[in-house]
């Protein structure tokens, strides 16, 4: 009788056992196939800080969005991220997307420059699979009647015309100190492209362009740009460039003490926290127009010290990466499927408003969210602070700025 | 066009020509002598300047006092690279030892990017912003002293090269290798020396760029190129050509700038270089082959 119960315990352990084995493959078939985001960044080479921190940003949205239990209208689908490096180079942007696809990626999120994104989406769109611009500004990114690309945040035409606004308005209530700008600008598809609309269109609000100045990347010294810029004596100086160039004209403009009424930029390269933090004296007064947090948001605040915490900085492309990927993930909610023409349809009629930025519900025309908007932001000798629009401002601008000495 | 801004720019080109000389010296005397391109030189900066921002921003130690420890460290790292990895790697053969540095930078250059992130930054000290008034133009103190610097540290070089035992015996090397071996020399060691002394001037620069510039991982790109345009117009091994090379090329620059604008100034740079390939390979000063 023993036995037969030790025979029977046995071929019930034995069965549970083959069971088990048997079942697991069924289990690991029900599990629904993680969606792979590609993050295409120039980690290396002349743009690999902001590629960094564009990486940064995906990676918290996607840990944070598998945390709280993946693609729910995908039985939980998590994402998986796919890390692309551009090496700052558009020719190998390019073959890292057909890399990526040929590993089966479902949508790319980058690229920070616009000469990158230019040729990647072009790739990309070969296959329809859907391309969310996080930086990226060129308005030519979302003019080729490419359906599978969006962007979140707006273009420069959008940045340069709300820098318009907002520098009118400020002028408007120093009581029209500023009548002469020069512009200088890297002369790249960015800087150019953004110099052009800021030349065309400064005269409508009333400032003449005495001159427009480019430069190349890298420049190693602007002392001469500066002393003509001296020479010439502007009321106001509008940047556009990447971080290293704006750091040193800056310098060399606090250096050679060219008193400005003003000196803004339009997506300034280097307006961050690092340069109030490293160069107080020489950051305080300047202004730009770029990409913001809403900064009363309270998820916002939270994001910016979780990053800090890190060691890191809270800089623009942390956060626009961050918003793009979450962008895709409600896309994929509404689409119930990692499939490219239905996430490309659900963004399409995407009115998602689950982002900090000052933006309003999505709402994608030709690929281009209408409520992506520009905030004008004056560095502290401690901090960044948003002096317009009024809606968002913690403070009030100081313009003009004190002269020197 | 104003006078006084043509002033200011042959002041600002003598300073940035000051600056270029500080990274080409080094790269003079390992050319000279391994008669290689040394094509880590850039990353060494890269390091050197990283070495100089942290201690500033760990230990507080102000930059110019920094090359106390600076020029020694990169001194003892080249000559164990140089032995350690370089030297062995290269089995006597020129050309591998181009392909080393080449492989070298790449790497470090990574490994920077890794433990530094592709970050730029700068450094603010009490001087950083303190102008001197030259003529019709103001001018940063720390570019004033670097330009001296430069000067003195390549009169050093010469003189160190001309009057010393170490330095005749670099000499030989460079010119007659088998020769110099035959007499009694040890020509490994004298190219790990040399070397040594190419790093220990790039812990020099490294001190006295920091004040005026960024270091990121790929600060070395931005220098590496003008420098051997420097080397290559003064004459390889030749500290004096490297300061009449700086001073061309920084004057190139900057009067490029001027009249072309910055997008197209540099493009002067590029001209001598094949100017100078195509005219007098030699350089300046460099000895004729």
């Amino acid at each position: 009788m023993s036995s037969t119960h030790s025979a029977s315990r046995r071929l019930i352990l034995q069965a549970s056992a083959a069971a088990a084995v048997l079942g697991a493959p069924g289990l690991l078939l029900a599990q629904p196939k993680p969606v792979k985001v590609g993050l295409l960044h120039p980690v290396s080479g002349a743009l690999a800080y902001s590629g960094g921190q564009s990486r940064l940003g995906g990676m918290m949205a996607i840990d944070e969005i598998n945390a709280a239990g993946g693609i729910k209208s995908m039985g939980g689908a998590k994402l998986e991220a796919m890390l692309g490096d551009s090496q700052s180079r558009p020719e190998v942007g390019v073959s890292e997307v057909e890399r990526m696809q040929q590993d089966g990626v479902s949508a790319y999120v980058g690229c920070f420059a616009s000469g990158i994104a230019l040729p990647a989406t072009q790739a990309a769109a070969k296959y329809n699979t859907p391309f969310l611009i996080d930086v990226g500004v060129s308005d030519a990114l979302v003019s080729r009647g490419l359906k599978n690309v969006f962007r979140l945040a707006p273009g420069n035409g959008k940045c340069v015309d709300d820098a318009f606004a907002g520098l009118a308005e400020v002028n408007k209530a120093a009581g029209g100190v500023a009548k002469t700008a020069v512009i200088v600008h890297e002369d790249s598809e960015f800087g150019t492209s953004t110099a052009k609309l800021l030349n065309a269109k400064l005269s409508g609000i009333g400032l003449e362009v005495k001159e427009v100045l480019p430069h190349a990347t890298p420049t190693r010294d602007f002392t001469n740009l500066v002393l003509r810029i001296k020479a010439i004596k502007p009321d106001i100086v509008i940047m556009s460039n990447y971080q290293n160039e704006y750091v040193l004209i800056a310098r060399t403009i606090f250096q050679q003490k060219v008193d400005l009424a003003g000196m803004f930029s339009v997506l300034g390269g280097g307006f961050n926290y690092k340069l109030v933090k490293e160069q107080p004296d020489v950051a305080q007064y300047m202004m730009d127009f770029n990409h913001w947090y809403s900064p009363r948001n309270p998820k916002a605040q939270e994001m910016r010290r979780q990053v800090e915490a890190k060691g890191g900085l809270f800089t623009f492309e942390v956060y626009c990466t961050y918003n793009s990927v979450k962008l895709y993930a409600s896309a994929l909610e509404a689409a119930k499927s990692a499939d490219k023409a239905a996430v490309i349809a659900a963004l399409e009629v995407s009115t998602w408003s689950d982002h900090f930025m000052p933006y309003g519900p999505t709402k994608f025309v030709n690929g281009q969210n209408q409520g992506g908007r520009a905030a004008l932001l004056q560095a502290s000798k401690t901090d960044i602070d948003v002096v317009w629009p009024n809606e968002f401002a913690g403070v009030k601008p100081v313009f003009p700025r004190p002269k020197f000495g | 066009m104003d006078p006084t801004i043509l002033a200011a720019a042959t002041i600002n080109g003598l300073l940035l020509g000051g600056m270029y000389t500080l990274v080409a010296s080094g790269l003079t005397l390992i050319y000279g002598v391994l008669h290689i391109i040394n094509f880590a030189h850039g990353s060494m900066l890269m390091l050197a300047m990283f070495g100089v921002f942290y201690l500033l921003t760990k230990f507080g130690v102000d930059p110019y006092l920094a090359m106390v420890v600076m020029v020694p460290v990169m001194y003892v790292f080249g000559y164990a690279l140089y032995k350690g990895v370089i030297g062995k790697l290269s089995n006597g053969k020129d050309e591998n030892i181009l392909l080393i540095t080449l492989g070298l930078s790449i790497l470090i250059e990574n490994v920077a990017l890794m433990l530094f992130k592709g970050d730029s930054r700068t450094i603010s000290v009490s001087y950083s912003d303190r102008m001197i008034e030259l003529g019709p133009t103001l001018v940063p103190l720390p570019k004033l002293i670097s330009f001296a610097v430069a000067l003195a540290l390549c009169a050093a070089l010469g003189l160190f090269m001309q009057r010393t035992d170490l330095g005749r015996a670099i000499r030989a090397v460079a010119k007659e290798r088998v020769g110099a071996r035959l007499v009694g020399i040890d020509v490994d060691r004298i190219f790990a020396i040399s070397y040594g002394i190419g790093l220990a001037t790039l812990g020099a620069a490294a001190c006295l760029l920091m004040p005026i510039f960024y270091v990121s991982p790929t600060i070395g790109h931005v220098f590496v190129l003008v420098a051997f345009t420097v080397v290559v117009l003064g004459g390889m091994g030749s500290f004096l050509g490297a300061v009449v090379g700086g001073m061309i090329v920084g004057l190139t620059e900057s009067f490029g700038g001027l009249y072309l604008g910055e997008s197209l100034g540099q493009i002067g740079i590029s001209l001598i270089f094949i100017l100078i390939l195509l005219l007098r390979p030699s350089g300046l000063f460099g000895a004729r082959q």
